[in-house]
């Protein structure tokens, strides 16, 4: 463990404590930033620059401009709510407690089969697999999402489309006397 | 000619190769060499420029713009470019209001989120032959657009901390619009990318230095695809950069100053910095990416240095962005969001199409000539008819809340 790994942990854990802590949702929202940033500094820490800077641009660019914009239009100008305990929270620190455990165990487990998980992957292209895992270049990622993982890419671009469609059919204003009917009219 | 053309290389490695510097500082020393001087001509640059629009904006308005400050206690006027210094001095020695309602944190962090990442944005674009302060072999475009997203939140930041509606309005129309925005400018961009099989800024500039017929070199402008792509780009990194026509953000007319209407003193001036250096950045990124960066148009000029070159077509720019800001009347919402999802958008995929037939068509032996005029066809085609989606349709005006 380095110190740049443990400053950057550190950090990244910190924020995401901060996170869930603090009572002003922006304040929160603006943590998960760090941590968003603290997670690209990982990656980029090991060696994967371009899943780093992706990072950056889709969770800092994009989601974390998504969440502001979320809790402007809903309820961010309300007042904090004082902290309380319910009794809920002890179900929610034991199930978080769980994931955690379940999730450190596979992490722990999977070092031990880390030659055999990555070889199916590298046999699809025999000219990248001398270099390794961490020489994987942005040339061969990309070849291997338009040739071995094209349905998954075409599926799931499949379902941001209808997800998009659905989110605009909800939020286009009901016209009136668009041939529609009267009772449309009067809820809107 | 080459020892002018080096000569930042050789000055650096002149003073790395000083015997007095113990050996573990010459790392630090190498980056402090590389970044020092980014900045002190950058920050050089800012200065002359803010001079520079006010008095041609002054010009195209008919009016004369600062010609007095020189060097004082001496009748030396250098026709006011001593300007900048009095602005930095009087910013820096500014009282530095924050209002009570503010919070205060958020306040005084957002300027630094957005003057860092404009900064890193200069460490790869190569401002000459072997100057570049960090040349990602695998990401350096995606690095470049990764910084430019994280000022994004810095917008936010600024306009919701301050508490002020004129503030917060301006952080929504900006955050709208810089999101609409970048969609066109990473796409325009693509076709580059296509085309030169890979993202480090430094090979696509070594590669527009080969040359084509009559010793013209090979700039990307100078293909159908290379010129839609510029124009796409350039219209892209002008609302980017909040420039008029795209200044919806900070219409002083509407919304004061918009997101930074409640910073004063140097906090403001670092705004201002931020913004003409993502101004200056975006400009060079669009050199380096389709005119040629470093590379003079023609071979027989390639006894000028590369970084003349750079920063002369940085000039030319600049110069065409202050003009745009002193003729162009601002778009309103509505057309801003219309032109970047109606227009531009499809246009930057039809150019991504076209960018591939040009390749293919390369491999099949098509004559140049005719190989240029099919592809031309294919982007102005689309062109006329997505301009005519465009274009207003005059009829009865509904008023949706009034009546």
């Amino acid at each position: 463990m380095s110190v740049a790994f443990v400053i950057i942990a550190g950090l990244t854990a910190a924020s995401a404590v901060a996170a869930m802590a603090l009572r002003n949702l922006v304040h929160c929202a603006l943590s998960l930033v760090v941590m968003f940033a603290g997670l690209a500094a990982l990656y980029l820490q090991l060696g994967a620059e371009f899943v780093g800077f992706v990072q950056v641009i889709v969770y800092i660019g994009a989601v974390a401009i998504l969440i502001v914009f979320a809790i402007l239009l809903t309820r961010g100008m309300e007042q904090p709510a004082p902290a309380r305990i319910t009794t809920a929270t002890p179900w929610a620190v034991s199930i978080a407690v769980a994931t955690f455990v379940v999730m450190a165990g596979a992490a722990v487990k999977s070092r031990k089969f880390e030659k055999p998980s990555v070889a199916p992957a590298v046999q699809a292209s025999p000219d990248t697999s001398k270099q390794g895992a961490s020489a994987i270049s942005v040339k061969s990622m990309g070849v291997r999402l338009m040739g071995d993982y094209v349905v998954p890419l075409q599926v799931l671009g499949l379902l941001l489309t209808a997800a998009m469609i659905g989110a605009v059919l909800i939020a286009m204003p009901e016209r009136k006397g668009d041939g529609g009917g009267g009772e449309e009219v009067d809820r809107g | 000619m080459t020892a002018l053309d080096q000569l930042p290389i050789t000055l650096k490695h002149w003073m790395l190769g000083l015997s007095f510097w113990p050996g573990w500082l010459q790392p630090i020393l190498s980056a402090l060499l590389s970044i020092g001087p980014i900045i002190l001509v950058f920050a050089l640059l800012f200065g002359l420029v803010t001079v520079i629009e006010r008095k041609a904006l002054g010009r195209i308005q008919n009016r004369r713009g600062p010609n007095r400050v020189g060097i004082p206690w001496t009748k030396i006027r250098l026709a006011g470019f001593g300007q900048f210094v009095a602005d930095g001095i009087k910013t820096l020695t500014k009282e530095d209001v924050v209002p009570r309602a503010a919070d205060k944190v958020v306040h005084f962090l957002a300027p630094i989120a957005l003057i860092v990442p404009v900064m890193l944005a200069f460490a790869v674009l190569p401002f000459g032959r072997n100057m570049v302060a960090l040349d990602l072999q695998e990401t350096g475009l995606v690095f470049f657009f990764a910084v430019g997203a994280a000022t994004e939140l810095s917008v936010f930041m600024a306009g919701w901390s301050s508490c002020n509606k004129y503030s917060l309005l301006g952080a929504m129309r900006a955050i709208a619009q810089m999101i609409s925005y970048e969609l066109p400018l990473i796409l325009s961009t693509l076709t580059v990318v296509m085309l030169a099989g890979s993202l480090s800024l430094v090979s696509i500039v070594q590669q527009q230095a080969s040359t084509l017929a009559l010793g013209i070199h090979a700039w990307n402008v100078l293909t159908p695809w290379g010129l839609a792509g510029f124009l796409l780009f350039m219209v892209a990194a002008a609302a980017e950069s909040n420039r008029t026509p795209f200044d919806l953000p900070e219409a002083e007319s509407e919304l004061v100053a918009g997101y930074f209407t409640e910073y004063s003193g140097f906090k403001f001036a670092l705004f201002f910095l931020g913004e003409y250096f993502g101004l200056f950045a975006i400009c060079g990124l669009g050199i380096t990416l389709f005119l040629g960066g470093w590379t003079a148009p023609f071979a027989f000029l390639n006894v000028v240095p590369s970084w003349i070159w750079f920063f002369g077509k940085l000039a030319v720019l600049l110069g065409f962005f202050i003009w745009m800001r002193g003729t162009i009347p601002r778009l309103r919402a509505d057309q801003l969001m219309n032109l970047a999802w109606k227009f531009l958008l499809p246009m930057t995929l039809v150019n991504m199409v076209v960018a591939a037939i040009w390749h293919f068509a390369g491999q099949a032996g098509w004559p140049g000539v005719i190989r240029w005029l099919f592809c031309a066809a294919l982007i102005l085609g689309p062109y006329w008819m997505l301009g005519r989606g465009l274009e207003t349709k005059v009829g009865k005006r509904v008023y949706r809340y009034a009546s």
